[in-house]
């Protein structure tokens, strides 16, 4: 987090140098227009100056060549600047499979951020360096955006909808978190920092700060307590489809259609759950819209997402060497 | 001649003789009037801003009360200048000049279009004095419809009213330009403003409604908690995003599309030449105004659209920036083996060309997806649509303005005066909003009250900027007026220009023309023509 007066902002992380080189080519390209243009004009006033208000310019009415080449020149090079931006767009909207998870809410004027080992923090967000994170948010009241410049990531967070950022930190230390989109009356103080840290000093933190089990633990809880459990069984025994090994599957729905399930459709699903409901089963299921905080709800996809059978080669399981399964709650 | 000869300035002297007068000219000074009040209220939240801005610490305002700056800022200016200024006053004021018409084609309508205007106006502005609005100009749901405790509605009803005037505004200038020509001008004979203006006409009528539309859901959801943008009440806020933004990108095009008009003017007639490309400038004007209305989501690629749709939306952000490329080439391919008179108008139309180039090109950084995730929401945008909407919209308004004082008033303004104030102006805005390009890519958000220190620097050269813009714009306000009662007389074509409007005394009759004008030539024959000393 520089104290210091700069011009250019720091690269903290994977896709920033990317994000920068194709600013600097913008910048070189709309610069030499702008030049371009400027000197034109600036010669043209000096050389064709005249005090004659009498005096006439020459009978020149255009040229199709012309107008055709700084149609087509500029078209083309758009192109450029668009598949080049477009391509980094991809990524910065993709997460990779293996990122670690984390789970954030926003509401005025907070953020507050959920580790799956089920450390909580507020304005502060603490994650190793070298590995994908992939934090997954909403918003309780109003439209927030979550923007960490030095990562060159943002995105909003809705009501109602999960929206996702994601990021390899590349260098340790202190950067700005702010909210991007304006809230109310203390939008500028709803700011806070990413500490990026060593993995190995990242695991010590978070063993140091355990609460109450992990996420999925307290969605288990929650799931017990509202008494899901008595129709989504382990087997396909319940009044509703069992929930093992569902997520990242698609999913056949009452009507015809299918959907993929991932973490938007599982809360869509647990508030209104005849939205999409699953083939072959009763619209029962009571709604939980206005009955759950969003907090209680992400520990309910997180628990929903951790329902699967050991055995089978699972893309969240297959862990690279050096990385933790995220799904996998021990992590010393 | 009679040493005061019959104006539309002076046959009539009473109040009611201008408060009920269907006179297009009485009209846009009316006009005038109103903008010039509303940029004075704008520029005064401006200046607050910026002062409160000189430190990190929010010393000057509470949080409240500066989020009600911006938005008051934003409300005044966008609703009450940017898009009435050049089509309102400008337009009404010249078109039917320049077609050879004795008035628009319907004048008791413009007279409406005037009063729905300040009546509008005068809602928003009871809406600031009681309290304010701060849900940003815009007002984007659910903080408008569920949060914010400030005169969202007042405003919103000032927004939804005024739009009637640019409605019906817009409507008038379309019937005027296609019935009310003069014999002989062709469609290809038109001035280039009158081409602008026409395209102006069609956005302001078919996006117009779309933010009633959007305004009036709003007020439907915060008055009967009736769920439509409001996820807690089963709605879309980013519905909200869609429909506030079909209309208000293409707003911007009617706020540039009318100066970038007037610039086709000044800048053909001060090069003493024939428009370079002259039907290339006049349907790049169209392709502005039909592809302006698709691209609207490009406001919106970190509102959670589709991946898919933010890649159309790109491209086609692209699409639209190639018609106001190829006006920039033609605007400088005109000057070239012209004969150029540098003064003032042609001075302010070059000012205006080099903000409308860096407020144009900072548009294609701004469209590149990967590239706009970043800068999204933060000082970068704030500069980029500062460079179009001030550096372009205004600086063009000042061009016309200056090009069309003289017919306006009868009167000169100070040459020199005039010239010094687009230099102060060129510079002060530069030094205002350049530094912003650098806040937003370092980081620093748009609507922050408070920010960290190390933004300090930049922050404090940007209101130093802002203090030489007022100096020049004050400049402007007081030699403009100076000329009423001192200007020298103008005679009627003190530019030597072509145009139908240089043809009529200055000021101009009541009823514009004493003969109808019949045409038979193109526009801006400069080259083929004897110039006259009247």
């Amino acid at each position: 987090m520089g104290s210091g007066f700069s011009l250019f902002p720091e690269q903290a992380s994977t896709i920033a140098s990317r994000v920068d080189n194709l600013f600097l080519f913008i910048v070189a390209v709309t610069a030499f227009f702008a030049v371009l243009v400027s000197v034109l004009v600036i010669w043209f006033a000096a050389k064709y100056h005249t005090e004659d208000p009498l005096a006439v310019g020459e009978s020149i009415h255009g040229s199709i060549p012309l107008e055709l080449a700084w149609s087509i020149i500029p078209f083309l090079i758009s192109i450029v600047i668009f598949a080049w931006a477009a391509d980094v767009y991809f990524d910065l909207q993709r997460p990779p499979d293996q990122a670690l998870e984390i789970y954030a809410t926003a509401k005025r004027w907070m953020w507050k951020f959920q580790h799956l080992d089920g450390q909580n923090e507020i304005n502060e967000l603490h994650v190793p360096a070298g590995r994908p994170v992939k934090v997954t948010f909403t918003s309780e009241d109003v439209l927030h955006s979550m923007f960490f410049p030095s990562f060159r990531v943002k995105a909003d967070a809705i009501p109602g909808r999960y929206s996702t950022v994601w990021f390899t930190a590349t260098k340790l230390g202190e950067y700005h978190l702010f909210c991007a989109e304006y809230c109310g009356t203390k939008h500028s103080g709803m700011i806070g920092k990413v500490v990026v840290m060593e993995p190995a000093e990242y695991q010590a933190w978070l063993a140091g700060g355990l609460g109450a089990g992990s996420l999925s633990q307290r969605g288990e809880q929650l799931f017990s307590d509202l008494a899901c459990n008595t129709c989504h069984r382990s087997d396909d025994s319940g009044r509703g489809p069992s929930l093992v090994n569902k997520f990242g599957a698609p999913q056949e729905l009452a009507n015809g259609t299918s959907v993929a399930v991932n973490e938007a459709y599982i809360r869509e699903s647990i508030l209104t759950p005849q939205a999409k409901l699953v083939a072959g089963y009763q619209p029962l299921m009571p709604t939980f819209q206005g009955l759950l905080s969003e907090e209680s709800v992400m520990a309910l996809v997180e628990y929903v997402k951790s329902l699967r059978t050991t055995s089978g080669g699972e893309p969240r399981s297959a862990a690279e060497p050096g990385v933790t399964p995220p799904a996998t709650p021990q992590k010393k | 001649m009679a040493s005061t000869p019959l104006t539309y300035l002076n046959h009539q002297h009473s109040v009611a003789s201008w408060l009920l007068t269907k006179d297009h000219k009485r009209i846009g000074l009316m006009y005038l009037a109103v903008v010039t009040l509303a940029f004075f209220l704008g520029g005064l939240f401006a200046t607050v801003i910026r002062l409160e801005l000189a430190t990190p610490a929010g010393d000057l305002l509470s949080n409240d009360d500066y989020n009600k700056m911006f938005t008051m800022h934003g409300v005044a200016m966008v609703f009450f200048v940017l898009i009435p200024a050049v089509p309102a006053i400008l337009g009404n004021f010249v078109l039917p000049l320049m077609l050879g018409a004795k008035d628009v084609a319907f004048p008791k309508l413009n007279l409406l279009s005037w009063y729905i205007f300040v009546i509008g106006f005068l809602f928003t502005v009871y809406a600031m004095v009681t309290g304010g609005v701060d849900t940003g100009w815009t007002f984007y749901t659910p903080y408008s419809s569920r949060a914010s405790n400030s005169n969202v509605m007042m405003t919103g009803l000032g927004v939804f009213i005024t739009g009637f005037s640019s409605i019906l505004t817009g409507l008038n200038f379309m019937v005027t330009i296609h019935r009310m020509r003069a014999p002989g001008l062709t469609w290809f004979r038109l001035p280039l403003f009158v081409w602008a203006v026409y395209a102006t006409s069609l956005v302001q009528i078919l996006g117009t409604p779309v933010i009633a539309i959007t305004v009036l859901a709003l007020a439907i959801e915060r008055f009967f908690r009736f769920g439509i943008f409001d996820a807690a009440l089963g709605g879309d806020p980013v519905l909200f995003q869609h429909m506030f933004w079909f209309y208000s990108h293409p707003a911007v095009y009617i706020m540039i599309l009318p100066p970038m008009g007037a610039i086709s003017e000044v800048i053909a007639c001060f090069s003493r030449k024939t428009i370079f490309g002259y039907s290339f400038v006049a349907f790049s004007s169209l392709a502005i105004a039909i592809f302006g209305f698709l691209v609207w989501a490009h406001h919106m690629f970190v509102s959670g659209i589709s991946v898919y749709s933010a890649l159309v939306f790109s491209f086609l952000t692209y699409a639209v920036a190639i018609p106001s490329a190829v006006k920039t080439f033609n605007w400088t391919a005109t000057m070239y083996k012209g004969a150029i008179w540098l003064k003032a108008p042609m001075i302010w139309a070059i000012a205006f060309l080099a903000l409308f180039l860096i407020g144009g090109l900072t548009g294609l950084i701004t469209a590149a997806l990967g590239v706009d995730v970043h800068i999204h929401d933060t000082y970068f945008v704030v500069a980029h649509f500062h460079f179009i909407m001030v550096g372009g919209a205004v600086m063009g308004f000042f061009a016309g303005l200056h090009f069309w004082w003289p017919k306006i008033t009868g009167r000169m303004y100070s040459e020199i005066w005039a010239k010094v104030a687009a230099i102060i102006v060129l510079a002060g805005f530069n030094l205002t909003f350049g530094p912003q390009f650098i806040l937003g890519y370092l980081g620093m958000p748009r609507r922050y009250h408070v920010y960290p220190d190390e933004f300090q620097v930049l922050n404090v050269l940007s209101s130093a900027g802002a203090s030489i813009l007022a100096v020049g714009y004050l400049l402007v306000g007081i030699y403009l007026t100076v000329s009423l009662f001192k200007g020298e007389r103008a005679g009627a074509n003190p530019w030597h220009a072509t145009g139908l409007e240089w043809t009529t005394q200055s000021p101009p009759l009541p009823h514009n023309f004493e003969v109808q004008p019949i045409v038979t030539h193109d526009a801006y024959e400069y080259a083929s023509r004897e110039i006259t000393v009247d």
